[in-house]
């Protein structure tokens, strides 16, 4: 039964054949029923894997099946294979899982859209790269799939490319993943070079994780942290992490499959993937990679508490749950990591779906400032969507609750700081989901035609000086403008909210109830250790060893529901019942997340700061922020040397007879004439 | 003053009549004999031939060399019988050899295809352009089976001499112009430089056929290098000048830019390539035992030629330019490879070379129709609106882009990883982790080329503001673009089969005396 | 009067940088192309010395292999100038800087 592996990968890309060969003729809505029919294949694939996995006896669930020698040139033998191990399974089912019930949402949610069949190849192609990211037996596989999502996260945060913030977003994503994507490839050169293999497992005892114990300290210590560089790029974390947010651009379901439940995930599937070489590696690497997971999760959390718009909450929302996944493989809490990577897939998917629902019920509305009483107007997608809050939330018995608790647990075994960093981040995580909630789904309604975008702020912010403020609301609405890619905000004016489609809101109700009973994967109980017991083989010899007593674990997660409470609590005030105003709890500089690409221009501009000023203005289309800063450096260097380049020939001639001198000079030097 | 008169009244006796071994050169004659027919058959007829023919007859002349040379790798492979040395020790036959002549011979193809509506859009039609082409080619391949350091001049020159008329041939442009002379002066200036080390090192040997140089240093020590190290110096220069590496690349963005497109492509493949084969032959098969003396060097070569190519290309605003620069990165990952100096490493960069030929053919394919007539429209803004416009060409376009850039499932990321494997593997871990680096800079700029072409032009100055005629795509570059598309794709999921031909091409260098 | 075979390798060397030279300062295109052919017979003389002090006649024969590819040089080269010189009269080298940055 293993050996149908193969097929969990194919589907997908049969899918994504078909639909690009058939192009215009498969339309609407055939094009979308194909591909969810794919996807949904290939998680029956994968679930008759499992099933075959979980009948094997514990220490022989690992399979390698090899499709064919994929790459063979003196001493470098790759193999497309798969590995089929409790961990890549655990993967393909919540990708493949959640993925057909995006697709199925998107069937609704891309209804008339000329691009409609287009959109539904580039989800097949990305699911085919992400399952054999999560399935390949060797880096080059994994690097392959790696990539692969790479790519068609940019085809699809472009998706609508007549918009230029979409594709500016687009090409942000891609340069920033490309610098993870260097650690990677360094990894694994690095990896072959000590091991001479890149195989994770070979069967004789060659293969990475089963000779890990073989590397020097010095070359685990080299790969993990490249690996980790690759990480924080696909993953969102410092300080990669500015594409996660503009890749909001994409259209809603994107942002759920790809921008919350799967590949951003990826870092903490690699990382896991490789934890015997992290294992192997010197001390203070596990401990960078849990400050680099707590100050992110802390980061995005303090900013998302400022946003305005519904999709940039929950991508800071999403940096910041990433950042807790970290902390979790820093501490070594594998298990926990993946088990918060499931559950946030469920929760954070449900959030987005959710959001997308409202912006789809508003006409393209995503700031919500402008939203506001929608529980009566699109009552399924407010009961998931507050089911999706609680989880979050932390809020027992949801899901969201047991994972979080678990890696506070962990961290605190670790030291108590990254516990203490990880439990305001939970605070603030209440407070950010419970403001977005009561926003959109209380209070009064701001999306009326006689409701602008001035009124509803000061409704939301009473007694504010109004110029300061006006302004601020003419740039948001700006800024949305260039995001959100429709920009017709009088065409809703008169127009009422409406439920979406079934196909929109049935994935809603089934992940609102894997949010609820998500937990169940693995709750701290006597005998419940289901996910634990079932990754044992995996992370058994690299998972921490805590020793905490229960009435500390009690104690810890009675506080950690404390702090969710009382998150949610300050948010009913300043958002529900407008004791406190809200202006003075969303400063600007929050908005602004900390001024953090602006700060890096600056600080990469530095001195030529007057030549970026014209090289930007010669160049709109370049991106912005940390990208624009390296971009920059570049340019700068680049017209300084291009200076050289006079065009005429003598001074051509000059330049080679200078090098020629040079290359004499060098073997003068050496031979010691 | 008796010397000359008495050594060839000596010889005279002795002087015997060389064997040829014409099979052995048989892709060389196909070339050479295909351009002089074309030559001859075009002047003694009157009547205008139909469109294409010429552009078909240079097509069926490289389908030949191909066959002839797959005939030739059967008999190099073929352990029993091997590879072997033709006219007196000249000429080495290996795999090597084989396989720049079917790279050379694809490349020309390639450009022969794209130039023919070329031509005739821009009123140059005629045979000339084809039979230079063939020449040139064929002098790229003396040059890659070249055992001996004269017989690697003259194929420079041969390559050389065809491309700069190849560079002028635009009569009507001055930039055409320009480059040829550009390109004419600093290339004699350089080969000067070349044969200049080429005298040292016979100086310095006693030989300049590359088997017995190999033999007299592996069989002696010399008491003073200076001479031999001054002649790597020299020939470091004139080749360096030929595959663009900084700082002899001064040349490369002003003749690619300048000449017509179609021959920038052939320039850049097809020359480029043979330029990196006398490099190899060279320095890996002759000089390996002095490579403590030259790698250092390379390695300086490498790291400017990658950074300052993939800098200066960020900058640029004419797509031509930006090509050419970015053909500097790449000639610098090649010279990584180079570094390497394994077989490995040799493989690598034979591999980097042949997927690099066909995303640069394609790239300049597309480059010469969105040129449109007059060859002018290079600006980045032309690109604007290109996908909307013409979405299968800019799609082509992006393929042969993300190539360049190294992403997975195209020809480029097996180069690139290929290449940087190899740096791995001969520990040279800075010079991997440069590569990178630049690679990501580079691949900054391909996307800036990408994303103008995906976004819908504005329509206010859209097609009827500017007059701009919709691009036309040919057959011609049609077929040249659909094979170069689907050659960089095939390597890109199984590169199984170039790396193969690559590894069993690596130089090998045959005992002095046969 | 028998002259050290060094001195020949010198004055080649000589030569050689004053054609290098020329081709740095002069402006005339036709000059520089001069310039150029100098350095070429300038090795020219390096290779018959270096026969001459290996008494091996090859280095003899490469001279005339490098005076047929200087002719055909020639011929290129001068087309191509005049066909410059024809299109901007008078021009000098620093005049032809239309590709540049």
């Amino acid at each position: 039964m293993l050996d149908a592996v193969w097929l969990i990968p194919a589907l997908p890309l049969l899918g994504f054949a078909i639909l690009v060969l058939g192009n215009r003729r498969i339309g609407e809505p055939w094009a979308g029923w194909l591909a969810t029919l794919m996807i949904a294949g290939s998680f029956v694939a994968g679930a008759v894997t499992f099933a075959g996995l979980v009948e094997r006896p514990e220490e022989e669930r690992q399979h390698v099946y090899r499709v064919f020698t994929w790459v063979a040139a003196g001493g470098l033998d790759v193999d497309l294979g798969f590995l089929v191990d409790p961990l890549s399974m655990t993967m393909v089912l919540f990708v493949t899982g959640v993925g057909t019930l995006i697709h199925l949402y998107s069937i609704g949610y891309m209804h008339g859209d000329p691009g409609f069949h287009r959109f539904f190849a580039y989800l097949n192609l990305f699911a085919f790269s992400m399952l054999m990211l999560v399935l390949g037996d060797n880096l080059l596989v994994t690097f392959l799939g790696w990539e692969g999502v790479g790519a068609c996260s940019y085809l699809l945060i472009s998706f609508w490319f007549t918009s230029e913030a979409n594709a500016s977003a687009g090409k942000k994503a891609f340069v920033t993943n490309r610098i993870g994507d260097v650690g990677f490839m360094l990894a694994m050169f690095l990896s072959f070079v000590t091991l001479g293999t890149l195989s994770y497992v070979n069967g004789d005892g060659t293969g990475i994780l089963e000779n890990a114990a073989a590397l020097s300290v010095a070359a685990a210590t080299g790969i993990a942290l490249l690996a980790f560089v690759g990480a924080c790029g696909k993953s969102a974390q410092l300080p990669l992490f500015v594409w996660l947010p503009d890749a909001m651009a994409g259209p809603t379901p994107v942002s759920a499959l790809i921008h919350a439940a799967t590949m951003v995930t990826s870092g903490v599937y690699l990382l896991t993937r490789l934890s015997p070489v992290l294992l192997q590696a010197e001390d203070w690497v596990p401990t960078l990679i849990a400050v680099v997971g707590a100050a992110t999760a802390l980061f995005a959390a303090t900013v998302a508490v400022a946003q305005r718009d519904i999709k940039k909450v929950l991508a800071y929302s999403t940096v910041s749950q990433l950042g807790y996944m970290f902390l979790a493989v820093g501490s070594g809490a594998y298990v926990a990591a993946v088990f918060h990577m499931i559950t946030h897939a469920f929760f954070k998917a449900l959030l987005f779906l959710g959001a997308g629902s409202v912006i789809h019920g508003l006409h393209e509305e995503q700031d919500m400032r402008r939203m506001g009483a929608l529980k009566r107007f699109m009552p399924i997608t407010a009961a998931t969507f507050i089911v999706g809050w609680l989880a979050i939330a932390g809020v027992p018995p949801f899901a969201g609750f047991w994972s979080k608790d678990e890696i506070l647990l962990y961290a605190y075994a670790k030291h108590p700081v990254l516990w203490a960093v990880g439990l305001v981040t939970a605070l603030l995580t209440a407070f950010y989901m419970s403001r977005q909630v009561f926003m959109v789904f209380f209070g009064e309604p701001r999306w009326g035609g006689a409701v602008d975008g001035e009124h509803a702020l000061h409704e939301d912010a009473p007694g504010e000086s109004e110029a300061p403020s006006a302004e601020v609301a003419a740039a948001q609405a700006a800024d949305h403008d260039g995001s959100a890619g429709a920009a017709d905000h009088a065409g809703h004016g008169g127009v009422t909210p409406h439920e979406s489609p079934w196909t929109m809101f049935v994935p809603l109700l089934v992940l609102a109830g894997l949010a609820v009973v998500g937990g169940g994967l693995n709750l701290p109980f006597e005998g419940t250790h289901f996910l634990a017991d079932w990754l044992h083989p995996v992370v058994e010899a690299t998972e921490a060893e805590i020793d905490v007593s229960d009435g500390t674990k009690v104690a810890l997660a009675g506080v950690a529901v404390v702090a969710a409470l009382l998150g949610i609590a300050a948010a009913a005030l300043v958002y529900l019942r407008h004791r406190i105003d809200a202006r003075r709890v969303e400063p600007d500089v929050l908005l602004q997340a900390w001024h953090y690409d602006q700060a890096i221009s600056a600080f990469v501009g530095g001195p030529g700061r007057a030549g970026a000023e014209a090289a930007a203005t010669a160049d709109r289309t370049g991106i912005d922020g940390a990208v624009n800063g390296v971009a920059t450096l570049v340019r700068n260097g680049g017209d300084r040397l291009r200076v050289v380049q006079t065009g005429l020939v003598r001074s051509y001639a000059l330049s080679i007879a200078a090098g020629a001198v040079g290359l004499l000079a060098y073997f003068v030097v050496r031979t010691g004439i | 003053m008796t010397s000359t008169a008495a050594v060839l009244a000596q010889q005279g006796d002795l002087l015997v009549k060389p064997e040829v071994e014409w099979v052995a050169i048989t892709p060389l004659l196909v070339l050479v004999g295909g351009s002089l027919l074309l030559l001859t058959l075009s002047a003694l007829t009157t009547r205008r031939p139909r469109r294409g023919t010429y552009a078909l007859f240079t097509v069926l002349t490289c389908a030949g060399a191909i066959i002839a040379s797959v005939a030739l790798w059967d008999r190099v492979q073929d352990p029993a019988r091997g590879e072997f040395t033709a006219l007196v020790g000249a000429l080495t036959i290996d795999g090597f050899t084989v396989f720049f002549s079917v790279l050379i011979a694809l490349s020309i193809a390639l450009a022969a295809l794209v130039a023919d509506d070329y031509l005739r859009r821009e009123d140059l039609e005629g045979p000339e352009l084809y039979a230079l082409m063939l020449l040139s080619g064929a002098g790229g391949i003396v040059m890659a089976m070249a055992n001996d350091l004269i017989v690697v001049f003259l194929g420079l020159e041969i390559l050389s001499i065809a491309l700069y008329v190849m560079a002028g041939m635009h009569l009507r442009r001055v930039e055409s112009q320009e480059s040829a002379i550009k390109y004419f002066v600093l290339g004699a200036f350089s080969s000067a430089f070349l044969l200049y080390g080429i005298a040292l090192v016979y100086g310095a040997t006693g030989s300049t056929n590359l088997s017995e140089i190999a033999a007299f240093l592996s069989q002696n020590v010399l008491e003073s290098e200076g001479l031999l190290l001054a002649g790597f110096a020299l020939l470091l220069v004139g080749l360096g000048f030929k595959v663009a590496a900084v700082p002899f690349h001064v040349w490369t963005p002003d003749v690619y830019q300048g000449a017509p497109s179609p021959v920038t492509a052939f320039m850049a493949s097809a020359s480029k390539a043979a330029a990196f084969a006398a490099l190899l032959r060279v320095f890996f098969s002759a000089f390996s035992n002095h490579a403590s003396d030259w790698r250092p060097i390379i390695w300086v070569l490498a790291v400017l030629t990658m950074v300052v190519g993939a800098v200066l290309a960020v900058v640029q605003r004419d797509v031509k330019r930006m090509l050419a620069y970015s053909s500097i990165n790449h000639a610098g990952f090649s010279l990584v490879a180079v570094h390497a100096n394994t077989e490995r490493g040799v493989a690598g960069a034979l591999f980097y070379l042949l997927a690099y030929a066909f995303m640069v053919l394609g790239s300049f394919a597309v480059v010469t129709l969105v040129g449109r007539r007059g060859d002018a429209a290079h600006d980045v803004d032309d690109y604007r609106g290109l996908a909307r416009e013409r979405p299968v060409l800019a799609l082509a376009f992006t393929v042969f882009l993300l190539s360049q850039a190294g992403v997975p499932l195209t020809a480029g990321f097996f180069a690139k990883f290929y290449v940087i494997g190899a740096a791995a593997e001969a520990e040279s871990y800075a010079l991997a982790v440069i590569a990178m680096v630049t690679a990501v800079i580079s691949a900054f700029l391909y996307l800036r080329i990408i994303v103008t072409m995906y976004f819908a032009g504005d329509e206010a100055e859209g097609d009827a503001a500017t007059g701009r005629h919709r691009v036309a795509i040919p057959f011609g570059a049609g077929v040249s673009l659909a094979a170069a598309v689907a050659f960089t794709l095939l390597i890109g999921i199984l590169p199984g089969l170039v790396a193969d031909f690559a590894r069993d091409a690596v130089p090998v260098l045959l005992s002095a005396a046969p | 009067m028998d002259v050290d075979a060094t001195w020949y390798l010198v004055l080649s060397a000589l030569l050689f940088t004053i054609g290098g030279a020329g081709v740095l300062v002069r402006r005339n295109p036709l000059v520089m192309f001069m310039c150029v052919e100098l350095m070429l017979n300038a090795v020219n003389i390096s290779f018959v010395t270096f026969a001459r002090m290996l008494n091996d006649t090859g280095g003899q024969v490469v001279v005339f292999f490098v005076l047929v590819v200087a002719a055909a040089e020639v011929v290129v080269g001068l087309g191509i100038i005049v066909a410059i010189l024809r299109r901007q009269p008078g021009a000098d080298a620093d005049d032809i800087s239309l590709l540049r940055g």
